[in-house]
């Protein structure tokens, strides 16, 4: 078992992503350490890919950034290993499938194990096509959206660290009202597998938002509203976001 | 292994939100594609409203001047709407209309197959939405003009290069965000299982005519099938059903560009390797990080970083040969064919045809050639008016 069930062993699980990178990766770190100061339980870290056909256009803009400033998978596992000094709350790894596949993957698990990386988040491989990408070293987190349907079970079965319970149809980005049923989701997982954790990510941006999904969850994922915090400060953006992280941990502790 | 594999490649890397939508449109197309109603609708449209069968042309000047093998050229340039496209689209069109999906969305690079979908959809009664690299807007004006007259709403996508690559990328996204009433008609022989396989087998009617208009012609196989390859979706229609038969050469033509050792290419097989993108696993031009490499080609049809997993596979096992074409050498092709037939086909087309001038002269007089004209060159007088120097206004 990793870490990552430690990320919900406080209360309800408030989870921030950060595009590696963006603006430059000492930026990252240091926006990384305060997010773990100001009460993120788990962090992941986005490994920018040029065509992340999951991300909508607040995340894409970060990949660009963050490959146009020099961001490499070596250089990442770099910010990441001196980040584990400091920083002690479960970490996963975002990023698409063929950076992994590029890099190895064995090689890239065991690298980000022996950083002390906890998980990886792969949004373009599904359920079908997890095996060659399990390790033991490394929990692959499963995805799980409001078309799954019947899939859920499976899926929860075998699900690793925790379920990403994709909010809404389409991409990552900022939306006003999510509309699915995320209750009926996350119960359809426990009913399933009555261990694993369910973190809702996708749309979510407001306090109240994250509050009132929380009830039916046992954590929320936030990317583009940080992200766009990054975008818009750039390398001043650091206490922003610690303002920001400890204002979404705090609605969830309510 | 999962399913929808040729050798290694292939695959279903799709975000979870689409993966239900994967697997009805595997199941209906299970259903239907032994289905004799639906079969006999499909035939009708080829012939009524596409006009197949298609031409198999003796290009008697043109082999004339070369000196060597016959050279025969399938006329895919004069189905309906001016290219291959047509065969691909009627039959999903019609898959998803079986599917009571009312809305068809698509991706397109230089344009044919936008407006082969926009066609179909006005022919189905459907709204259509075609995702065109903003690049790929400028370069075929023509097309976008043509797909909003036929009713079908074109986004101008400005990510990444705004080609090609990243309309797909579009309207996967576009995909998960509406996906009840909504087919992605995808263009070629790629993304996620079952499209190669659909898409492939929609469009092996080119080889199966072939097949019976040269043994009507000559009474035999071909030596040579030549067919240009971006996705690869005209070239496995022209390669289908000879890949059983091994007197009979597969050469696919990727588009070099400025050439494979400059990085202004697209040529996958010469330049790329090994990845997983657009849901498939297969070869990919990209950098040492798995990044996709930005691509060129002067036809926006050839200008994508990958090939569909079907090739990649007859690549392995050495069924097929790839071999790279300059923008230099499309560009005299589309030129001499102009010349020598009266016939000026696309500049995707004529990729292939370069190797064809190429490989004709080194063969026999009794040997037979044949060039899948995969679409007609009418859209591309401007580019190359432009590549010429010439300032040609549309």
């Amino acid at each position: 078992m990793s870490r990552i069930y430690e990320a919900f062993a406080h209360g309800k699980a408030f989870i921030p992503f950060i595009t590696c990178g963006d603006p430059d990766l000492y930026t990252t770190a240091e926006a990384v350490r305060a997010m773990s100061e100001a009460g993120a339980d788990l962090i992941e870290l986005g490994i920018p890919f040029s065509d992340p056909t999951a991300e909508g256009p607040v995340i894409q803009a970060a990949n660009v950034r963050a490959l146009s400033g020099g961001a490499t998978t070596d250089k990442i596992f770099d910010m990441a290993r001196e980040l584990r000094q400091s920083v002690s709350v479960p970490m996963v790894f975002m990023t698409y499938a063929n950076v992994v596949f590029s890099y190895g993957t064995e090689r890239f698990a065991s690298r980000a194990a022996e950083i002390g990386m906890d998980g990886l988040i792969l949004p373009d491989v599904p359920f079908e096509e997890k095996a060659e990408f399990v390790s033991d070293k490394l929990d692959l987190i499963s995805l799980i959206a409001p078309t799954s349907g019947e899939r859920i079970a499976a899926i929860a079965r075998e699900a690793r660290g925790f379920v990403y319970c994709v909010s809404s149809l389409g991409v990552t980005g900022i939306r006003g009202a999510i509309t699915t049923d995320i209750a009926g989701m996350v119960s359809r997982v426990r009913a399933a597998n009555a261990a694993i954790p369910c973190a809702v990510g996708f749309g979510i941006s407001a306090p109240e938002q994250a509050a009132a999904i929380a009830q039916d969850a046992d954590g929320v994922i936030v990317g583009s509203a940080i992200v766009k915090r990054m975008e818009r400060y750039g390398r001043g953006a650091v206490p922003y976001v610690r303002e920001y992280v400890a204002e979404m941990k705090a609605a969830l502790r309510q | 292994m999962s399913k929808g594999r040729f050798g290694i490649h292939g695959g279903q890397y799709m975000p979870e939100t689409l993966m239900n939508a994967v697997i009805e449109l595997e199941a209906a197309y299970e259903t239907y594609k032994n289905n004799a109603e639906f079969n006999a609708e499909l035939d009708a449209l080829f012939q009524d409203y596409a006009g197949r069968p298609s031409r198999l042309y003796y290009a008697g000047r043109v082999t004339e001047d070369l000196g060597g093998a016959k050279v025969y050229l399938k006329r895919e340039d004069l189905n309906h709407t001016g290219a291959h496209k047509i065969n691909n689209v009627l039959g999903q069109a019609l898959l998803a209309k079986k599917m009571g999906k009312t809305r068809l969305i698509a991706e397109t690079g230089a344009g044919q197959h936008g407006v082969a979908t926009a066609t179909a959809a006005a022919l189905f009664g459907m709204e259509c939405v075609v995702f065109m690299g903003e690049e790929d807007t400028r370069r075929q004006a023509l097309n976008v003009y043509k797909m909003r007259l036929l009713g079908a709403e074109v986004v101008p996508v400005r990510t990444g290069t705004a080609t090609l690559k990243d309309a797909v990328s579009e309207a996967m996204r576009e995909w998960t965000s509406r996906v009840s009433d909504t087919h992605y008609c995808l263009g070629s022989v790629m993304g996620p299982h079952p499209f190669p396989t659909i898409v492939r087998d929609f469009q092996a009617v080119i080889s199966r005519e072939i097949k019976a208009q040269l043994m009507e012609k000559e009474g035999r196989l071909p030596d040579v099938v030549t067919a240009c390859v971006g996705g690869g979706s005209n070239a496995i229609g022209a390669f289908y059903h000879f890949i059983d038969c091994p007197s009979v050469r597969l050469i696919g033509c990727e588009a070099a560009g400025r050439g494979v050792h400059t990085p202004d290419t697209a040529a996958t097989i010469a330049t790329g390797r090994l990845g997983i993108f657009h849901g498939m696993k297969s070869y990919f031009c990209q950098d040492d990080y798995g990044q996709i490499a930005p691509v060129y080609s002067i036809s926006a049809g050839l200008d994508y970083p990958g090939i569909g997993p079907e090739h990649a596979h007859l690549y392995d096992t050495g069924r097929a040969e790839y071999v790279p074409v300059t923008d230099g050498e499309a560009v005299d092709a589309f030129e001499y064919l102009s010349r020598k037939e009266g016939i000026i086909p696309a500049l995707e087309s004529a990729h292939a045809l370069a190797h064809a001038l190429k490989l004709a002269p080194e063969m026999g007089r009794e040997q037979i050639i044949v060039v899948n004209l995969s679409g007609r060159g009418d859209k591309d007088c401007a580019a190359v008016a432009r590549y010429r120097g010439e300032a040609l206004s549309e």
